[in-house]
């Protein structure tokens, strides 16, 4: 039984790196074809960064995900305290209406918000409404529900006494809620922030819908580019970006593990709190 | 008195958050609703658009067996990863994890092209096949290249929420089972596989919906013969032009996704019940 598992654990590995291998090996070849490696060469990389059009795009990515990650995340993280001091029924309104985005396909999502932009845009006479601002209200709508179902749990799992001893020890409400909750919230903050960010960095499919020729992404225009020929300077791209995701990788399973050892001292400070 | 002032103000925080989400999220869908059952030219309503759609029923039942067999593959394959995982050292079943959702974050795009190149008529599968003496195989454009393309850019969405289940599992209640005679079988059906049925339902969800709405995949990896609801809605909106059969498919593919994930609640809810009879 031990053994099976290892074993398809060890081809399913495989398996998912594969690809990423191939593209890796194709961005050191001198030839155009990902099936066939020719010379050794790191031209890719040269020509990648020459290349400024590339640049532009993956600058224009950071800019969309870094926006729509901070507005998700602070109206998420309001969003998320507010259900939780909600009762019954708004709660369990606000609640599904969060999972709408959840379960929804995403190109229904990126339909949805098409035909919407392109209703407004006939309302309001504007041709191109699609663009730049198009593109963060659709990553932040998608975003937000990382955000709310990270943040949640650790608000349930919080002392609710620690908010009253912060009001009764001469905090206002405004000073516990930046000082005590914020605070203990934080690591679902973390973890929601991060994904709402490398969600919204990699997404393709509701960005295709809602962006228009005046403002693109690197993941669309990857798109356009794999209806032609795709030029290999976009496998030398690939293979930086997983090496730079692989370093942040390491670094978070770095810092996670420290952040173990000290968290058993939080707890243990916490349980002394909820005695008193 | 004070803390009932207090949670009623902090209620208010989702105030701006349910008028995004009413802006952004029901009111397209309302529109989304309104175009299915408009006409495209005089915008009165008409219930061609949603007729219309019985001319596309063989690509939506395909759409759905593919992914079906996607999800299941999904299913049966990373349940023992997810198992596996759980059973290693803390450190290790970090790392893991990260190693699983590190693809995640690189474009699918590119990982599905590779993908094209390892099983074209004359790709790298079939340069080692034809290396080895053997013919070569049709590996590409088929129903079978498409289930292979689902599975690997979903599976990581199956492996993850069965491990956090698998996980959060009391070591305690398998040691009790044991004790109590069952042997490894009995303890995993009876004790480690209704337990983790949780993560089995969100892993399931988390794969089914996004592979039975993708495009990208069937248009790389498959031919005119596997083409999808996906590909159809995507052609909708940007090649021939007719949003309003378009929104009338999303809606058909949003219900019908509804239905199936109703189904599956309701078949393992049932399954759970009678292990605990």
């Amino acid at each position: 039984m031990r053994k099976f598992t290892r074993i398809v654990t060890v081809i399913v590995f495989i398996f998912l790196y594969i690809p990423i291998i191939v593209l890796a090996v194709a961005s050191f070849s001198s030839g155009a074809d990902l099936a066939v490696f020719k010379t050794f060469t790191f031209d890719r990389y040269a020509e990648l960064f020459r290349d400024s059009t590339l640049l532009v795009l993956l600058r224009n990515s950071a800019i969309i995900a870094i926006l729509s990650t901070a507005i998700a995340t602070i109206l998420g993280t309001a969003a998320a305290v507010g259900i939780h001091y909600s009762g019954g029924r708004i709660r369990k309104l606000i609640l599904s209406m969060t999972n709408i985005p959840m379960t929804n396909p995403d190109i229904v999502t990126g339909v949805s918000l098409a035909l919407m932009f392109a209703f407004t845009g006939t309302i309001l006479r504007l041709n191109s409404i699609l663009g730049f601002w198009t593109l963060l209200i659709a990553h932040i709508t998608f975003n937000l529900p990382y955000v709310i179902l990270n943040v949640m749990p650790r608000l349930s799992q919080m002392n609710p006494y620690l908010t009253d001893a912060a009001l009764d020890l001469g905090c206002t409400p405004l000073q516990s809620f930046f000082k005590v909750t914020i605070h203990e919230i934080m690591p679902g903050i973390i973890a929601g922030a991060l994904m709402s960010f490398t969600m919204s960095l990699d997404d393709f499919v509701i960005s295709y819908f809602v962006t228009g020729s005046g403002f693109v992404t690197l993941p669309v225009e990857i798109y356009n580019y794999t209806k032609k020929p795709i030029h290999p300077k976009l496998y030398a791209l690939f293979t930086l970006l997983f090496v730079v995701i692989l370093l942040l990788m390491i670094i978070m399973n770095l810092l996670q593990g420290r952040d173990k050892k000290s968290k058993t001292r939080t707890v243990v400070q916490s349980g002394i709190i909820g005695q008193q | 008195m004070k803390n009932s002032t207090f949670s009623r103000k902090r209620r208010w925080l989702s105030a701006p958050y349910v008028i995004w989400m009413l802006l952004f999220t029901i009111i397209p869908l309302c529109i989304v609703i309104y175009y299915a059952f408009t006409d495209s030219v005089t915008g009165a309503f008409t219930l061609s658009n949603i007729g219309g759609i019985l001319d596309y029923a063989t690509i939506f039942l395909r759409s759905i067996w593919l992914s079906v067999a996607a999800t299941l593959i999904c299913l049966v394959v990373g349940y023992p990863v997810a198992y596996a995982i759980s059973q290693m050292k803390p450190n290790m079943q970090r790392l893991l994890q990260l190693l699983i959702m590190l693809p995640m974050c690189m474009s699918f795009l590119l990982r599905t092209l590779a993908w094209v190149a390892l099983l074209e008529d004359t790709g790298i599968l079939n340069n080692v096949i034809t290396a080895l003496g053997l013919s070569p195989l049709p590996l590409i454009r088929n129903s079978g290249a498409v289930i292979l393309g689902m599975v690997y850019n979903y599976l990581p969405y199956m492996i993850l929420p069965l491990y956090s289940a698998i996980s959060k599992i009391n070591p305690r209640l398998i040691e009790a089972a044991e004790d109590l005679g069952c042997n490894k079988t009995r303890t995993f059906t009876k004790v480690i596989l209704p337990l983790s049925i949780p993560g089995i339902l969100s892993g399931i969800t988390m794969v089914f919906v996004p592979a039975v709405s993708t495009f990208y995949i069937s248009q790389k990896l498959g031919s005119p013969g596997t083409v999808m609801v996906g590909d159809i809605i995507e052609s909708q909106f940007k090649g021939a032009y007719n949003p309003n059969l378009g929104a009338a498919m999303s809606l058909i593919l949003m219900i019908l996704i509804f239905l199936c994930i109703g189904v599956t609640n309701k078949v393992t809810a049932n399954d759970s019940e009678e292990v605990a009879n």
